[in-house]
């Protein structure tokens, strides 16, 4: 346990009778990005929301470290400054201007006053390519653009693991370029990463491992080439074959 | 009363918003003899020309008449203020994971909502006064802010619950506790929705407030009475009352018409 970043022991979460996660087991090392693919109603997103805790696991253990996101007693919140989240609609603030959505969470959470904490977000917003767009509101911006800020809020909490849930699915297939490239970026620089996405080209470019999800489980996993091109299972083959 | 009805706004359903604040102009009606403006305009007219034309009893009621005007400001302003406050607590209680705040505030609302105000206007000062003893201002005050409080109430409920669940998600995801979540996320986006509403209950409460004059508040209503009473100039003094009602009326329902255009312009 201690050289994996994320550990997920035997995770399950029901909602209802409805078995969305059975017994998933994973672990995500340091610097390592792991792409989870899968249909559709697959559990795929709700194992990842799973890991700050948006949704609650039935059974089983979520590590952090050696954080315990599922211990009802833990400090939730405390993991979730350091798991930063990135969600498919964005859901940046509309009420706030790209610079105090990023500003914000430094500012009220860790008390980082309000000078350093604008400071920052310049640099962050310099660093997903949008230094000019400090003052302008999230309505004012493509979807690209503001998934990018939402990109630059979670880093401002200097996460140590970053969670991706579909970034890319909501945006017109021209700015999924620019999303993309943010991610890479950051997976270059070595963020531990775990991405819900169906993105073939961002896996093969960055993803140390590929997780096939359906139905709820986990049916295969590993590097990139080997589940795209010589997938194991024929579940894993068929969803392939329907995106591909 | 409460224009924000309790579905969820989200869902695809034809609905109707009719809220029984003054009639809310509405953008399409712009030419110059809109019926806000022929209202307006000619309440605003008749009450300065019936004095001018005819001082004998106009202008004396329209001497008689301001510190009622006053006195109904000063009840629908503190009113609204208490009753804000009251409804931002039971709008959190309402949507509260606490079961037992979460039945409070939905049974106080229930109640309210079921007995007509007059009647609770009359309860808290004749019922309650039994053992209260309460100041006749005071318990006017008290059953419009209570009794509009509970509609505030549904309002704050609908306006934070139209708020998409992803606000409160990214709020936690960054590790905000859910106070801090609703304080600095949910609540800022929930006002800018509920404004044109509480504008609207604004207007009905001033309206409302008339009722306060059954309690022998000196408010317009009293006052026009009062007058009316000694020189039996009951078509007159009414007629002055009303007209002025429907200035004060009409003017803060386009104030709030302006502030609601304003707010959909700017989406935020």
């Amino acid at each position: 346990m201690a050289d994996s970043r994320i550990t997920i022991s035997n995770v399950s979460k029901r909602f209802g009778t409805v078995e969305a996660v059975k017994n998933a087991t994973l672990t995500v090392a340091p610097g390592e990005v792991v792409l989870i693919i899968g249909p559709s109603g697959s559990g795929k997103s709700t194992l990842l929301r799973c890991v700050n805790r948006l949704e609650t696991a039935s059974a089983g253990e979520i590590y952090i470290d050696d954080d315990c996101v599922t211990c009802p007693h833990g400090n939730i919140r405390k993991i979730r400054e350091e798991v930063g989240m990135v969600f498919q609609s964005f859901n940046l603030f509309p009420h706030l201007t790209a610079r105090d959505n990023i500003a914000l969470s430094p500012r009220k959470i860790k008390g980082i006053a309000k000078d350093q904490a604008y400071q920052r977000a310049r640099e962050l917003l310099a660093r997903v390519g949008l230094a000019d767009k400090e003052t302008n509101y999230p309505d004012e911006l493509s979807g690209g653009q503001q998934q990018r800020v939402a990109i630059a809020r979670a880093l401002a909490m200097d996460p140590k693991v970053m969670l991706f849930d579909e970034p890319t699915s909501a945006l017109d297939p021209e700015m999924i370029k620019e999303v993309l490239d943010v991610m890479l970026a950051l997976a270059k620089d070595g963020m531990t990463m775990l991405v819900v996405s169906h993105e073939m080209g961002f896996a093969r470019a960055a993803a140390d491992k590929v997780v096939f999800m359906d139905n709820g489980e986990i049916i295969e996993w590993g590097p990139p080439a080997q589940v795209f091109d010589t997938p194991k299972e024929e579940r894993t083959k068929r969803f392939l074959d329907h995106i591909l | 009363m409460a224009p924000l009805s309790g579905d969820k706004p989200n869902k695809e359903s034809t609905q109707i918003t009719v809220s029984d604040g003054a009639l809310i102009p509405d953008r399409g009606e712009a030419s110059v003899f809109s019926a806000w403006r022929i209202s307006f305009f000619g309440a605003l007219v008749l009450v300065v020309l019936l004095p001018v034309l005819s001082p004998d009893p106009y202008r004396e009621i329209i001497q008689f008449v301001p510190d009622g005007i006053l006195r109904t400001f000063q009840v629908t302003v503190i009113s609204i203020i208490f009753s804000l406050g009251i409804g931002l607590l039971t709008g959190l209680g309402r949507i509260s994971r606490i079961t037992i705040i979460n039945r409070i505030a939905t049974v106080y609302v229930e109640v309210i909502r079921g007995i007509p105000l007059l009647v609770q206007l009359f309860y808290i000062y004749f019922a309650l006064g039994r053992f209260l003893s309460l100041d006749r201002l005071v318990a006017a005050i008290a059953a419009m802010s209570i009794c509009y409080g509970a509609y505030m109430g549904e309002i704050f409920r609908a306006g934070i619950q139209a708020i998409p669940k992803g606000q409160m998600e990214a709020a936690l995801a960054l590790g905000m506790s859910r106070r801090q979540a609703l304080r600095l996320v949910i609540l800022p986006q929930t006002i800018r929705i509920i404004l044109p509403p509480i504008g609207n209950e604004f207007i009905a409460l001033l309206k409302d407030s008339s009722l306060v004059s059954i309690v022998a508040v000196s408010d317009l209503l009293r006052r026009g009475r009062e007058y009316a009473s000694t020189t039996f100039y009951y078509f007159e003094a009414y007629t002055m009352v009303a007209l002025i009602y429907l200035v004060i009326t009409l003017f803060f329902s386009k104030l709030v018409a302006i502030m609601e255009e304003r707010l959909s312009y700017r989406g935020r």
